[in-house]
Formats: C-alpha cells, structure tokens, sequence
C-alpha cells in the first residue's frame, strides 16, 4: 500500500510524531548530559576567577592558559579563602557565592532590589585579592567577567568573556592583548570610583601610562569596547560602599 | 576499482569549482561575511557546516517518501535545528572548550541557505549515498571559499594566520612593521569580505568563461 501523502490528516499526524520524536530526543539528550554539562560550567568559572587573580598556565606572550581541569577545585579551594556576599557597605560569607547567578543580581541590584552580590577573597604569595564578577552588554549579546583588585583599588588582573561577539573584532576581549592592558591600572582617580575606559585614541597604544584610567581599544569593535568600559564602570559602583571600607590609600 | 563512480565523485568536485555554492549559486553569503575576519572561527564553520549538511542531507533522504510535501520546509528545518543542538550539546558535555568556540555559529547554521537549499534540491530526490557525497561536496566548496576569505581577511587585516604573528610585530615594530608596513583595518570589517568575494568570483569567471551569464 502506498503512502498518501498529500492528505491532511496524514500531515496532522505525520507533524504531530514529529514533535513528539524530536521533542523527546532532544529532552533525553539535554536531560542526560546535563549534570556533565554544569559540572564543566562550574570548572570553568572556578579557572576564570583564578585567572582574573593570576593563577593560570600562561607561557609565553600570546595564550590564555587555564589551570588544567582535573586540578581546578582543588586551586580554587587553595587560592579562594572567602566566598562572600555583599550586605551593604559590609559583606558576610557565603558558602559557594560565586555559583550565584551574577546577571540577575546585577540587573536587581540597578533597580534598587535587594541583591545578593559576590565577592570573592583570594591568597596568593601573601598578597590578597578582592575579585569581582562583571556582566554587562557588548555589541550582539551579553559580556562578562572577573576583575580583581589589590586594597589600593590597582587592578591585578581580568578576565573577560562574551557570548557572541563577533570572533577578530569584539571576540578579542578575551585575548591576552586585551586583557593584560588592565593589570597595574588604577580604578581611582583621585577619590572617585572611575573605573577603566576602554578609549580610542589616547595615544599609548604599549600603555605604559597606568594612571590615566583608559586602556587602548580594539579596532573595529567601538560598542564592545564601550560595553567593556560601562560594565566596570557600572559594577565598580554597586561595590563601591564596600570597597571604600577595604581601600587603603 | 576506483572508490566512487564517475558520478558520484562529480556529485563531490562540482560544487568544489564549477558549482561553487557561494561563488556561483550565491548563497550562504551571510555567514561568509560574519565569521571570516580570521581563519580560525572560518575554519570551525566549514566544519561544523559539513558535519550538518552531510548528517541533515541524509537523514532528509532517508525520510523523503514519507514527508508529506505540503510542510516538507518545516521538517527539514526540524531535521537541522535538531541535528545542530545535539551537537552543540554533546560538545559542551564532552569537549566544552570547543563548543564555547562554535556557540557563535550554531545560529548561523540552521539558518544557513545552503543546508536548506541542498535538503530541498538534492536530498528529498536522491538516496541516502548520494545525499551523503551531495552534503559533502557542498559542504567542502563552501568551506574553501570561507577559507580563501579568512586567510587574506586574518593575514592582511591583523597580520596573522590562526592567531599567530606572521608578519612580524605592529606594536613593536619589527618584520614588515620595521619597514613601514601597515595593517588594512578595513580587511577586518564585514564589507571587505563582500570584496574578497567579488574578486574570487572574478577570478573564477575569467578562467572558465562559461560561468559568465549572458546579462
């Protein structure tokens, strides 16, 4: 018996199977690797904040080189002392605070909300690191990462990451070149919580000027790189009560 | 005993050239603008791409008799979006760096026309084999062209190929640098691979005079 495959109930049923088929192999499939798939969301945050204080296998000039996998909770336990959330111009500790999903309390903290802000305390060679996460918007989609800060608000180092921008232009926020332009900058200028900019134009491409408060910008990727410069800005400010108590001049 | 018969190796080399899908059938031409500013995002893509389209042209083919023809639009892009989200799932399970790179273009794949253009053209009146060779001489002829793009768009536009400094260093000044030598920062932005594109075709048009379509 042949198919008839131009009737309409034929084609009701037909993409009716359909869904259902495809909707429940993709609902096996996602449910199925999902604990695989948060647990390298969870590696992966862990070696991006170790990053942003340092910790990392970086050789040579060009790459960015994590902590290998199969030893990152065991750094990040070593290196992170104190997981906290902000209380006001206070903070109280958190077990796993930097799980918490920083775009939401982010966007909560903006609208006045009450908001629960990480903040992580780092140790490393007798030095402490009070590490941040960002998050905020570049060009196509969402832009993110962890700045860590020394008590005289000096920048120790960045990491940045992004969803969709677009790879050789504002894909490069995450490249050494970038980022290593913030270490040794200061977020001050003065008394006030400046941040970063990331600026076209001023001059000092090998930026050896640490106090000016700007890093050189990407060609070509203007509206990353001002998403870049209000995401620090715009964080730096929902922390500022806390960091004043931390800053030491 | 040759691998594949006349035929079916035609079914691979003719979209490589002669029926290229982006120099001659056009199309395809957003992603090739989107992610050739390096040669290493250009690369990811034509494989991803030809894991797709050999996967999608397959299973498409497989179906064909039994598609009812009036949402046969909707069962291909069913077949494609699913194929792409498994992948990006097993990746991100299994080799999640990778996948962090290709996240980018799983978008750009199930809404690439080629696939469509391929399920709807080859697939839905062939077999499974031929399907499969179709999916990968598409697939192929896509990729080299996205790959001719990012070489001179990486190369000319940063001084790099797959990230490394191949004509010396611009900040520092040596290689090329030393002797006056610029980056085009406009081989970086999209319009410059509309013009690599039209060069390509040029090129291509005037070494097989039979491509030309009378205007």
């Amino acid at each position: 018996m042949a198919l008839n495959t131009e009737k309409n109930s034929y084609t009701v049923i037909f993409a009716a199977l359909m869904v259902v088929v495809v909707g429940s192999l993709l609902a096996f499939v996602a449910s199925g690797l999902k604990p695989k798939i948060h647990e390298n969301e969870r590696f992966e945050k862990q070696q991006n904040i170790l990053y942003a204080m340092g910790v990392n296998d970086n050789e040579g000039e060009g790459d960015v080189t994590f902590v290998p996998t199969s030893s990152v909770e065991a750094d990040f336990s070593k290196y992170i002392v104190k997981q906290m959330v902000l209380d006001g111009s206070t903070a109280v500790e958190k077990e796993n605070a930097y799980l918490i999903d920083v775009s939401k309390e982010i966007a909560k903290a903006k609208n006045g909300e009450k908001a629960e802000l990480p903040l992580l305390i780092g140790e490393k060679d007798g030095k402490t690191f009070y590490i941040i996460p960002l998050y905020g918007r570049g060009l196509w989609d969402a832009i993110w990462g962890y700045i860590s800060l020394d008590d005289h608000m000096v920048v120790q180092g960045v990491y940045f990451d992004h969803r969709g921008e677009t790879p050789g232009l504002g894909a490069n926020i995450k490249q050494r070149f970038f980022m290593d332009d913030f270490t040794g900058e200061s977020i001050m200028s003065g008394n006030s919580f400046e941040g970063i900019t990331v600026a076209k134009g001023n001059g000092d491409p090998l930026n050896t000027d640490k106090e000016d408060n700007q890093v050189d910008a990407l060609a070509g990727a203007t509206i990353t790189g001002n998403g870049v410069t209000a995401m620090i800005k715009d964080c730096i400010k929902l922390y500022k009560p806390y960091l004043q108590t931390i800053r030491t001049k | 005993m040759a691998l594949l018969s006349k035929k079916d190796s035609k079914l691979v080399l003719d979209p490589l050239a002669d029926n290229n899908p982006i120099t001659i059938q056009v199309l395809g031409i957003c992603s090739a603008l989107a992610i050739t500013a390096e040669l290493k995002a250009a690369v990811v893509m034509a494989l991803s791409v030809l894991f797709v389209l050999s996967m999608g042209n397959v299973a498409i083919s497989l179906l064909r008799n039994i598609i009812p023809s009036k949402i046969r639009i909707i069962v291909q892009l069913v077949v494609v979006a699913a194929l792409v989200i498994i992948v990006d799932q097993v990746l991100k399970a299994f080799a999640y760096e990778l996948s962090k790179t290709l996240s980018v273009f799983v978008g750009l794949i199930i809404t690439n026309c080629i696939i469509m253009g391929r399920f709807e053209a080859f697939a839905l009146g062939n077999g499974p084999k031929k399907a499969f060779l179709d999916g990968i001489g598409n697939a192929l002829g896509y990729g080299i062209i996205l790959v001719i793009v990012g070489f001179f768009r990486e190369l000319l536009g940063s001084g790099t190929l797959f990230g490394f400094k191949v004509l010396g260093d611009p900040v520092t000044k040596t290689g090329l640098y030393s002797i006056g030598y610029e980056n085009n920062g406009f081989m970086i932005i999209p319009p410059a691979a509309l013009i690599v594109l039209g060069i390509i075709i040029w090129v291509q048009r005037s070494k097989n005079r039979a491509l030309i379509e009378e205007a």
